[in-house]
């Protein structure tokens, strides 16, 4: 049995009152509850605050560059299809530096979850706008306001993810639920997480978040309706949709391929005896 | 008497130089010759102008050389801009009733009815190319029965097949009456069997010998056939191709599944392999064992795509920044190339680095034949290993500072040991630290993996005689045109040797001061505008060579360019 001893990391270095205590313990939430073991886990993640997040609890770590842990999680996966494997990014990470991987990780449906912390700012490099910045937000590098923020949700949608949902880490148990089903799922799992920054993001703030979001599954919501799903994706603003916002078993990528239809590839041996008749195609 | 003799196919982007220039190559590895065959083409799907040079011999041949003593001409063009490389007693053939008014000072005319004697014997005007084949062969009075068993091995047995076999057939028939018996007399050798294979066959071939299971790239000249080739072999090989979205992802994707414990590579070309240089860094950091093939062509930036070059050495060698260790190997032949591949996956994993293969368009895409590969001679290192029967996993430590600099690696998942690693520097255990100490003990751990890895890079290959008072120095897929080079400069009784380098980095320092101090002179042979390997001599051992000659038009060396720019020098 996995217990909270499993996933005691080192001691975080966040902000105190950071958003990011509540996904840390949300994941680990998800972890034991699903009874999954440390050696069982990948976390692949990024550079920024959540980059940083791998190392606050137990697992395999490959704490990857800016913009990238969709990739190396993606070769991993299809090296090793018996890990779980989870990305984690904020929202620098994943939608601008990353912006390219994540669309094709989600048209591709790789069979990998991927958490975003979305504070809507960069808090490492200390408080520059974000793509996902509300517009018109005032930071030391957009005097003038922020541009459009791009919408990761609606994006993961229309880009063929099969499993979009969107937590916010002042709900933990609402997250860690929303994680368990990420990781269960069969395909690309992102989950979008709402994250105030106490240090540089002085707008979305704890107390505008609470007055703004609710539960999907408190309405007669249907997840598995890609149009319904778009247009909740699009809300934002006096109301905000957390929950899973669209499921479906589409195909998997990994599915596809023969190579891993009997096993992990890294099971497998190397013998270059087996190079032999590919010689005689070259007679 | 030796047979040393050239086929040049020439057509427009889609008219099938390439089929035909392959299926010659092909007619004459099976009787024995030996084969090199280089391909000129331009950056178009239809149109232009694309050459396949066929150089047949009854020696071993590494280079294309001068003069033309066939040319099959699928367009006027192929006639207008090849002419004047014909042998003395070359025949040009072509199809008289597409091209007037053709003339050549060199060598004779042939015109051919080849589309209506296509469309009378073999029911398709299509098959041009293959009455042309015929033609081709039955001007030196080859075996035609050859030629049927390739045709049938290329179209298959079936209608296509048998159809292509009437083509050659009455091409060959053709070209018989009308020389009345005067056709020159090529004979097929012997039934030595022999491998006629690409350079990147030769690369994908070693990769999946040496267990490469994974492999992500993005589409580009001249490294894309790799990428199709392993495509192709993945559901058999039990291996996977990515398809990436761009170059950054496959090697990050390649970094991935190598941390994860297969064997893993990418492919490109050098703008590329510009993308991809964070992942360089990311590999050396992270002490993961990838391969990257980087198939040169001309740059900077696009360059010419579909051209050859050895521009892109110092780039590799210094490509990211900060300072870790890294090998770089550039394979001399399409031999060298399957077995250097094999020995970058080793030395990838016994040294937890990077390792960078330098090909050229030149080698990626001539075909060459060889001896059969003797799949024996492959050895698999996968280097230290943590072992969870002897040691304790919940100790584990993926940077652990060793003697050797190399820590065992772990697989993810396999065991109970925890992974852990990053591209911040870190710790022994892998988590991220600022701490002074350590990041010295990490820094000098990787260091010290080079002296090692630098006392395997040895294998130069010299020729010629021992203290000449010259000495050509080339590197990766010049070697074949130094070789022959030397060869004609040693008849003309001139002191002149070789050394050609394919293990570049580490560089193999002694000996090449060794080799190069007891010359007089001392030429540098490259593909580029500056003499990046002179720079690198200079660098390493202080040596400044005589001389440089170099190329950068985008096409290759041949052994009559660099024996006449040698002369040249002496004078």
């Amino acid at each position: 049995m996995a217990t909270a001893s499993d996933y005691a990391g080192l001691q975080p270095a966040w902000c105190p009152g950071c958003g990011n205590f509540g996904i840390l313990k949300a994941l680990n939430t998800a972890l034991i509850e699903l009874n999954i073991e440390p050696h069982q886990v990948l976390l692949v993640s990024g550079i920024g605050q959540a980059g940083k997040l791998p190392h606050y609890t137990r697992g395999n770590v490959f704490n990857s560059l800016h913009g990238r842990p969709v990739p190396p999680a993606i070769g991993a996966k299809i090296a090793n299809s018996e890990l779980v494997v989870i990305a984690v990014s904020g929202d620098g990470d994943a939608y601008g530096e990353g912006g390219n991987h994540f669309l094709h990780a989600a048209r591709r449906n790789h069979n990998i979850t991927y958490l975003v912390h979305n504070n809507q700012i960069y808090g490492l490099t200390k408080g520059q706008a974000s793509p996902t910045s509300d517009v018109g937000f005032v930071t030391k590098t957009t005097p003038y306001g922020a541009a459009n923020p791009v919408n990761p949700i609606a994006l993961a949608i229309v880009s063929g993810a099969s499993f979009v949902a969107r937590g916010y880490a002042g709900d933990m148990d609402h997250l860690a639920s929303l994680v368990k089903k990420g990781i269960t799922h069969r395909g690309f799992a992102l989950i979008d997480i709402l994250q105030p920054c106490v240090s540089f993001n002085h707008k979305n703030t704890y107390q505008w978040y609470k007055e703004r979001v609710y539960k999907l599954e408190d309405k007669k919501y249907n997840s598995g309706d890609r149009k319904a799903a778009l247009e909740k994706a699009l809300e934002w603003g006096e109301r905000i949709p957390i929950g899973v916002i669209y499921e479906e078993d589409l195909p998997v990528y990994e599915d596809q391929l023969p190579a891993l239809s009997n096993g992990p590839l890294v099971k497998k041996k190397i013998d270059p005896r087996r190079v032999e008749r590919l010689l005689a195609e070259f007679m | 008497m030796p047979i040393d003799f050239n086929f040049m196919v020439g057509g427009e982007a889609g008219q099938g130089v390439q089929s035909v220039g392959f299926l010659l190559a092909k007619v004459f590895a099976c009787g024995g010759y030996h084969v090199f065959a280089d391909q000129d083409y331009e950056s178009r799907v239809r149109g232009g102008h694309n050459f396949f040079r066929v150089r047949i011999s009854s020696d071993k041949v590494g280079a294309i050389a001068k003069d033309v003593d066939i040319l099959i001409a699928l367009d006027s063009d192929s006639i207008r801009l090849h002419r004047a490389e014909m042998a003395s007693r070359g025949i040009i053939i072509f199809n008289g009733e597409k091209v007037k008014g053709a003339s050549s000072k060199k060598g004779s005319l042939l015109s051919i009815p080849l589309e209506k004697i296509a469309e009378e014997k073999a029911g398709d005007k299509l098959m041009l190319n293959t009455v042309a084949l015929g033609a081709a062969l039955s001007a030196v009075s080859y075996d035609l029965p050859k030629l049927d068993r390739v045709l049938a091995d290329h179209f298959g047995s079936g209608e296509v097949g048998n159809r292509n076999i009437a083509a050659a057939k009455a091409g060959y028939d053709y070209v018989q009456s009308e020389s009345k018996g005067k056709s020159g007399k090529i004979k097929p050798l012997s039934e030595v069997r022999r491998m006629l294979l690409t350079g990147n066959e030769a690369i994908s071939l070693g990769a999946i010998a040496a267990g490469c299971r994974f492999m992500a790239a993005y589409p580009m000249t001249p490294a894309s056939s790799i990428m199709e080739y392993m495509a192709a072999k993945s559901k058999e090989f039990e291996l996977v191709m990515v398809h990436a979205e761009d170059e950054i992802a496959a090697i990050n994707m390649a970094i991935g599944a190598a941390y994860a414990g297969v064997r893993a590579m990418t492919a490109t070309s050098g703008s590329g392999l510009c993308l991809m240089v964070e992942g360089i860094g990311l590999a050396g950091i992270t002490e993961t064992p990838i391969v990257i093939i980087d198939a040169q062509r001309p740059g900077p930036a696009v360059g010419l795509p579909t051209r050859t070059e050895q521009g892109d050495l110092q780039f590799v060698l210094h490509a990211h920044h900060g300072d870790f260790p890294r090998a770089v190997v550039a394979p001399a032949t399409i031999e060298d190339a399957f077995w250097l591949t094999i020995k970058a996956f080793n030395w990838a994993e016994r040294y937890q680095l990077p390792v960078i293969l330098l090909t050229d368009q030149h080698l990626a895409s001539s075909h060459a034949t060889i001896d059969p590969l003797d799949l024996s001679q492959v050895t698999i290192d996968r280097g230290i290993m943590f072992s969870e029967k002897e040691d304790d996993p919940s100790e584990y430590m993926r940077h652990r500072v060793t003697k050797s600099g190399v820590s065992p690696r772990a697989f993810p998942g396999l065991g109970k040991a925890l992974v852990v690693t990053d591209c911040d520097e870190h710790g022994e255990e892998g988590h991220l630290t600022e701490d002074a100490g350590q990041r010295t003990a990490q820094v000098r751990k990787r260091l010290r993996k080079i002296s090692p890895l630098n006392k395997e890079t040895n294998t130069l290959r010299k020729y010629g005689s021992r203290g000449a008072e010259t000495i050509l120095i080339g590197w990766g897929s010049t070697y074949g045109a130094i070789h022959e080079a030397v060869g004609i400069l040693r008849k003309e009784n001139a002191s002149v040797n070789m050394l050609h380098l394919n293990e570049l980095w580490p560089f193999p320092r002694k000996a090449v001061i060794d080799a190069v101090s007891k010359a007089r002179n001392s030429y540098v042979i490259e593909s580029n505008a500056t003499g990046q390997v002179a720079q690198l001599i200079k660098a390493e051992t202080g040596y400044d060579v005589s001389g440089r000659i170099l190329k950068f038009d985008g096409r290759p060396f041949t052994p009559h360019y660099i024996a006449e720019a040698v002369r040249k020098e002496a004078r």
